[in-house]
């Protein structure tokens, strides 16, 4: 077991990177502490794959370096790293059995039989495969083999973390419930480091005790799954989390007050020397409410989307969308005209990253 | 269900049995019709059973041309099968080095039978061949018209310039088809080199090699023209193939029933040895999944 830092990480696939735009890792300073359950959320092609790959040996990075611990072990091969992967698709050697499959690892590292077994077994009760160990591999469903995958990187004793690369993607939707609640179990009993990728912020934000959002190479915002959605340090992450995203709509901040289309929106905080064109507030769906005339902004209802828990509403206001969730068993009446946001649940964006007001 | 029959859909199929009839079942069965007749000349032909059969099964001279076949067809698998395999592993997987290899590798390919000959012929002369010629330069004493070794060593070489690219690209697309995850995890794994191709690029890659191997299997065992071009057969009888035996006994000596007695043999121990090889290797492949 062991922290990982990353010190001043980068990465370019290209041998002579000439801008930021050339890195499919921008820099990075990160501590992975010892035993958290973490996740890596982003879009596709935003350097979460490259990341991973960095820190379990398989891609040296350009610059910076990988640290175990107080090792740095930026340039030892993977198979020295105490490291354990999960790839999207599962990967089982076919020829051997369930029980070879798992013993894999230990019998390259040269450990002796007795130890092989113990170990095997215990791993296997551990994931519930025990009746399937001198099965072939090949003949398993997915979920069965990517249990085995993980099963290979759990079976090593010194693993200082292990490693999923969307693990889940080709695992049927009932099964992936399970599937996910198993890992979850399985890090609460052992304590090890989990870095686990994904585009799904579901799988995300119910596995991980700290979610680290990337967009475009570089890390955004980490924090625990109640931070991101309540104050997304970065319109992206308030768009990418969040199911409609936060509203974002460009401002004029003076004091405590935003000023939209010569409407003013009440903040709950005060700010200072920020003006200019990129200013936006952002609000989420959820904190936001309907009303008939009085006051709030002006929109135009476009159409309402019942999604069982709750409804969403589509708005229109001065040509922008504006997202509004109202709470089941709440009716909508035809004639609202009117929203409004929580003062305390706005946030207010200065190109792009959020700005910290003070208590007015 | 309740189909409609139509027993007139069977003239559907009359082209095709036409063109097999023409192209492979008639000229066969001329072949059968030889094989159980005598002629003293003058085209009258009279039966004499399964005679040339058993002449044929009892000769020496069938016995040896069949040693020697499956001498070549077993060295030839020997060194083209692992060779292939070694080439494919080491072809470039990326890049602009694979169109080079990939159209270097397939020029023998391209070339016709009794030009390769031809150019190995030209090439093991002591007189004018550069391999010839700078093998008498160094002192190394080779020639592949009087000596039995060379002639062997020329025709083997041969056969392995021209087919083990065969070999090499059928595995190499084998190997293109294992997902890069495999070999990730098989470092996660801590797998030597040797075990990554014995669990992975094996397993991948031994379907492609069952088909290279029966084409192999085939193709030798029925060799005529190169040999032929490059030793006529000799020294002696050294590298007198089942086919060039053939030939010499049908056109040659103008033995037809013989030599279709000797064809058929020919034809069903070829038929056989590729049954008995494609059974063993689909079972293994049953095991193995």
């Amino acid at each position: 077991m062991a922290e990982i830092i990353l010190k001043n990480l980068a990465h370019s696939y290209l041998k002579h990177p000439s801008g930021p735009s050339d890195y499919a890792l921008k820099k990075i300073d990160h501590v992975w502490e010892d035993g958290k359950a973490y996740a890596l959320l982003g879009p596709s092609g935003c350097g979460k794959t490259t990341l991973l790959n960095i820190i379990s040996g398989l891609l040296t990075p350009s610059e910076g370096s990988v640290i175990f611990n107080d090792e740095d072990v930026t340039n030892l091969p993977t198979e020295k790293r105490h490291i354990a992967q999960v790839f999207q698709f599962p990967v089982v050697y076919d020829t051997m059995t369930v029980f070879d499959n798992l013993a894999f690892p230990l019998k390259n590292r040269g450990h002796d039989k007795q130890t092989i077994e113990k170990r095997v077994l215990e791993i296997a009760e551990m994931l519930e495969m025990s009746d399937v160990l001198n099965k072939k591999a090949s003949g398993l469903t997915a979920d069965a083999k990517q249990k085995i995958s993980l099963g290979r990187g759990l079976v090593r004793q010194n693993v200082a973390a292990i490693l999923f690369d969307e693990p889940l993607t080709v695992i049927d939707p009932h099964l992936k419930w399970m599937l996910r609640m198993q890992l979850k179990a399985l890090h609460k009993k052992l304590n090890r480091t989990m870095i686990y990728v994904t585009h799904d912020q579901t799988e995300a934000l119910t596995f991980a005790d700290k979610v680290v959002v990337m967009y475009d190479g570089d890390v955004v915002q980490m924090g625990t799954p109640q931070e991101l959605f309540e104050r997304p340090a970065h319109t992206f992450v308030g768009y990418f989390i969040g199911s409609p995203g936060m509203n974002v709509i460009p401002a004029h901040v003076e004091g405590a007050q935003a000023h939209i289309e010569g409407c003013i929106i009440p903040l709950s905080q005060g700010y200072k020397g920020i003006s200019g064109s990129n200013v936006e507030i952002g609000v989420r769906p959820e904190f936001t409410h309907l009303s008939e005339d009085g006051a709030g902004l002006p929109i135009t209802v476009k159409r309402i989307e019942d999604v069982g828990r709750h409804k969403i509403v589509r708005a229109d206001f001065f040509g922008r969308e504006i997202n509004i969730t109202v709470p089941e068993g709440v009716p909508i009446s035809d004639r609202v005209n009117r929203v409004s946001f929580e003062a305390d649940r706005v946030n207010v964006y200065s190109e792009s990253w959020i700005v910290d007001g003070e208590v007015a | 269900m309740n189909k409609p029959m139509n027993n007139k859909a069977w003239f559907m199929v009359l082209p095709v049995v036409l063109l097999v009839a023409f192209s492979a079942v008639i000229p066969l069965m001329t072949v059968v019709n030889y094989s159980i007749q005598d002629t003293f000349g003058n085209n009258q032909f009279f039966f004499v059973g399964l005679e040339w059969f058993e002449e044929m099964v009892t000769s020496e001279r069938f016995h040896n041309a069949l040693g020697r076949q499956f001498m070549f067809t077993g060295i030839i698998l020997a060194i083209e099968i692992p060779l292939g395999i070694f080439i494919a592993l080491n072809m470039p997987k990326k890049g602009w080095g694979v169109p080079v290899c990939l159209v270097l590798m397939s020029l023998p390919l391209l070339i016709p039978w009794n030009v390769v000959g031809t150019i190995w012929q030209v090439f093991g002369r002591e007189d004018i061949g550069l391999l010839g010629a700078f093998l008498k330069a160094i002192g190394v004493n080779y020639n592949y018209s009087q000596n039995i070794i060379d002639a062997w060593i020329t025709i083997i070489a041969m056969d392995v310039w021209h087919w083990t690219s065969l070999v090499a690209l059928l595995c190499y697309a084998g190997l293109q088809s294992i997902p890069e995850a495999y070999y990730q995890a098989a470092k996660i794994d801590g797998a030597s080199r040797w075990a990554t191709f014995r669990y992975i690029e094996f397993p991948k890659m031994h379907r492609v090699l069952l088909i290279a191997f029966l084409l192999r299997f085939m193709d030798s065992f029925m060799i005529y023209t190169e040999p032929l071009v490059v030793t006529g057969g000799g020294p002696g009888n050294s590298t007198t193939l089942l086919s060039i035996d053939l030939v010499k006994m049908a056109i040659g000596q103008f033995d037809l029933g013989p030599a279709a007695a000797f064809s058929l043999i020919y034809f069903l121990i070829i038929l056989l040895v590729s049954w008995v090889l494609y059974t063993i290797m689909t079972n293994l492949d049953k095991k193995g999944a």
